[in-house]
């Protein structure tokens, strides 16, 4: 066979945009790197910079350095000065960083010089916007920030260099071994926070519920999206179904608590994921995707409507809370705290509810793993690659679709449910299309079809969306004027573009065969010989 | 092969249209249990859509097509394949993100498990290259390991009848050669039955017991591989510019 050699470690050849990206990055910057070349190596990282630089400041002079306030009497001009100053120098440093340490590889003296000269900058800059008091503390602060942002960018190049190697070799072991470790901590992480952050704990395990609710979601979806291909704008249509059933029948039905409205919320959600599924089953891609987005949209409307029904945008309050086999969670006679003879605490209800939650994403998971290794779960990962192949295997795409549908629309009913019991209160503003949005951003970042990479996904855009809110120390940085939380989005939005343009296929593109060949004999090398020669 | 036994398959006034555009004017093709049957004509004679009709994809708009006694005409395709008919589809479309092994296990879908490795060995017999290669992405092979693949695929599924679309598609000369010899071992030392659709006339005749040219939606003229190799109209309007 002419075109293909014996290379039986490139098992991950990288494809499509990432080959064209490697390119790209390689080609233009080859000559200007090269020792010996004409001009000083340093000078076109400089100029590069530079032009950067200049840049950002005239495009940033009218956002960051003038700003309009209306006043008494009309608009009021204020300049911040130190900001647009500061956010020059941010990428001016920062393009000379990447110049040096990525695009064009250049000498270590080189490297260390910037380095140090960003890290002096921006020590500068703590300095003159800290107070008289606290200058030994800015100085520390500063080189720590600096060699961080140095030591990201080294070990992004030293990364990509080692892209192929790392992603063929390293990471399916790196894969096991970093589910486990997160599945360990997961398992004790309220007694974590509790023991290690008493004052804040209720804060932490109410994050952790809602990571946890992004990451069954995002398993549910990683269904349809992921393994059968079905790219589903209205998954947050079967959230709300199943947090509409819970909370209906249960404030309907006194006999009725979490743990019956549990597996009818999931069967119903089921049952909406067939009713979707029909119309859609002849749609591909694109038109898939509007039906779908129009079908989350009719959901919240009619619940938005339907008054006497679900109650419109007042929405259900007076959910239940969900019960350990009959013990309620509260002050007093038989309560949990009561029957095990533990003082009462509020925290003991949001563990439970941690437990609750996490099981159901195991549960989730460990679903989705079997059905993966089944022929349900083949012909849906099939289906993905090509349809008409399918149907020529004799598989029953109708069947296949209608089933992915409804097993991530079940999914997508337990959490609705466990959503409904640990707000104990919901209104059709919940499950708004931004919803189905972020719940779709998970699973493309984590990389369609894998499981950590969800798991790692939503911890980074739920906790991190979380970790923006607390972005005070950046007023050191850019002046006290500065109010990070306006810009929590916008950084939220380029960390995004940052990781489809370092990995285009999600942070967990390589995908783990569900299937091995378990040789019986051994095979004599008169069979082997075979295959040369030709 | 004597034409008083029943056809194994059997297309009898087959017509098929693509909206208001005719493909297929009234086709009848019988292929015998046992036979290599193979259709030869050019780009865009309406080959693969006879082929596609088989399968139930897109539909004859008249005419019968029997299979081992069944009207298939109007079964949904993946009805028709579980009753034993596998095919390599033209374009060979296996999965290109599955590595070899899981595209060989979606061809056994249909088969009870305990084949399995049997089934896998037999394959891995037949093309060597696929067991090297097993770990591998498909979308990573060259053309004529994904051929065999796609070969490969549709006999996991251990069918009576084998539809084979454009095998040699885009493939070298000596990968061609070796692709029909294995078509012709299955053939003689398994009976089993092969309905061929190519382009490759040459081979394809070579390789057949019987063969049709279609032109145009329609069979224009029918016998043995031999017989066709040998006629005039065939070596001009198929065989010239050395097909070999």
């Amino acid at each position: 066979m002419t075109s293909t050699d014996n290379q039986p470690a490139n098992l991950n050849r990288p494809e499509g945009a990432q080959v064209k990206r490697e390119e790209r990055l390689a080609a233009p910057n080859r000559p200007t790197g090269r020792p010996g070349s004409s001009a000083h190596p340093l000078a076109a990282a400089l100029k590069d910079s530079v032009i950067a630089a200049l840049l950002v400041a005239v495009l940033g002079f009218f956002f960051f350095a003038i700003r309009t306030e209306i006043a008494p009497g009309g608009l009021d001009v204020t300049t911040r000065w130190m900001l647009w100053i500061v956010s020059i120098l941010v990428v001016f440093f920062g393009r000379l960083l990447i110049q040096v340490f990525i695009l064009d590889e250049q000498s270590r003296g080189l490297k260390i010089a910037v380095s140090a000269a960003l890290v002096a900058a921006l020590t500068a800059i703590f300095v003159i916007n800290s107070s008289p008091g606290d200058r030994i503390g800015s100085v520390i602060f500063g080189v720590l920030i600096g060699l961080a942002a140095v030591g990201l960018v080294a070990a992004f190049a030293h990364f990509r260099g080692n892209e192929k190697a790392a992603s063929s070799i390293a990471v399916p072991g790196l894969g096991k071994w970093l589910g486990r470790a997160l599945f360990v901590f997961a398992l004790v992480l309220p007694f974590f926070f509790t023991y290690f952050f008493p004052a804040r704990d209720r804060q932490f395990i109410d994050l952790a519920i809602l990571i946890m609710t992004y990451i069954m979601l995002g398993w549910g979806l990683n269904i349809v999206v992921g393994l059968a291909g079905l790219l589903d704008l209205g998954y947050v249509a079967f959230y709300a179904v199943g947090a509409y059933s819970f909370a209906l029948l249960s404030t309907h039905y006194e006999f009725i608590g979490f743990w019956v409205a549990l597996p009818l919320a999931g069967i119903l959600a089921a049952f909406w994921g067939v009713i979707l599924g029909f119309p859609v089953l002849r749609l591909r891609g694109d038109y898939l995707a509007i039906v779908t987005l129009a079908f989350g949209e009719i959901i919240r409307v009619v619940l938005l409507n339907w008054y006497q029904f679900t109650g419109g945008p007042d929405g259900i309050s007076g959910i239940p809370k969900p019960t350990l086999f009959g013990l309620e969670f509260k002050r007093g006679e038989g309560g949990f705290a009561d029957f095990f003879g533990m003082d009462y605490d509020s925290i003991q209800r949001f563990i439970f509810l941690y437990y609750i939650i996490f099981v159901l994403a195991i549960l989730t998971n460990i679903i989705t793993m079997r059905l993966r290794k089944m022929p349900i779960g083949r012909a849906w990962e099939a289906l993905r690659e090509d349809e008409i192949a399918c149907r020529s295997l004799g598989i029953n795409t109708t069947n296949t679709k209608l089933t992915a549908f409804a097993t991530g629309a079940m999914f997508g009913g337990f959490a609705g449910s466990f959503f409904a019991t640990r707000q104990g209160f919901i209104s059709p503003e919940s499950f708004t299309f931004l919803e189905s949005a972020i719940i779709l951003a998970i699973v493309v970042l984590g990389g369609l079809g894998s499981q950590i990479g969800v798991v790692i996904a939503s911890v980074a855009m739920i906790g991190g969306i979380e970790l923006l809110r607390n972005l005070d120390f950046l007023q050191a940085v850019f002046g006290t004027g500065f109010d990070p939380t306006q810009y929590r989005m916008l950084i939220f939005g380029l960390a995004m573009v940052l990781i489809m343009v370092w990995k285009p296929r999600g942070l967990v593109s390589s995908r783990e065969p569900s299937a091995v060949y378990k040789e019986k004999k051994t095979i004599g090398a008169d069979m082997v010989a075979q295959g040369e020669g030709h | 092969m004597t034409a008083d036994t029943a056809p194994l398959l059997s297309v009898s006034g087959v017509e098929t249209y693509y909206g208001n555009i005719v493909a297929l004017r009234g086709v009848d093709i019988d292929v015998q249990p046992g036979e290599i049957v193979t259709l030869i004509g050019a780009n865009g004679a309406g080959k693969s859509t006879l082929m596609m009709t088989i399968c139930g994809n897109p539909r004859a708009r008249a005419g019968r097509i029997v299979y081992d006694g069944t009207d298939i005409t109007r079964m949904p395709t993946h009805e028709i394949m579980r009753l034993g008919i596998a095919q390599s589809p033209e374009g060979r479309r296996i999965f290109p993100r599955m590595t070899v092994m899981e595209n060989l296990q979606m061809g056994a879908q249909l088969v009870d498990d305990k084949h399995f490795d049997d089934d896998v060995r037999r394959v891995f017999d037949l093309f060597p290259r696929l067991k090297e290669r097993q770990v591998q992405r498909g979308g990573t092979l060259s053309g004529g390991e994904q051929q065999m693949l796609a070969i490969g695929r549709a006999l996991m599924s251990r069918p009576k009848l084998l539809l084979l679309d454009e095998p040699s598609l885009g493939l070298a000369p000596l990968i061609v050669r070796q692709i029909f010899e294995i078509i012709g071992e299955l053939n003689r030392n398994e009976g089993l039955t092969v309905f061929l659709v190519e382009q490759n006339a040459f081979h394809a005749l070579k390789l057949a017991h019987r063969g049709h040219v279609m032109v145009n939606g329609a069979i224009t003229m029918s016998g043995t591989g031999q017989e066709l190799l040998k006629r005039e109209e065939v070596r001009a309007a198929y065989l010239e510019g050395g097909a070999h």
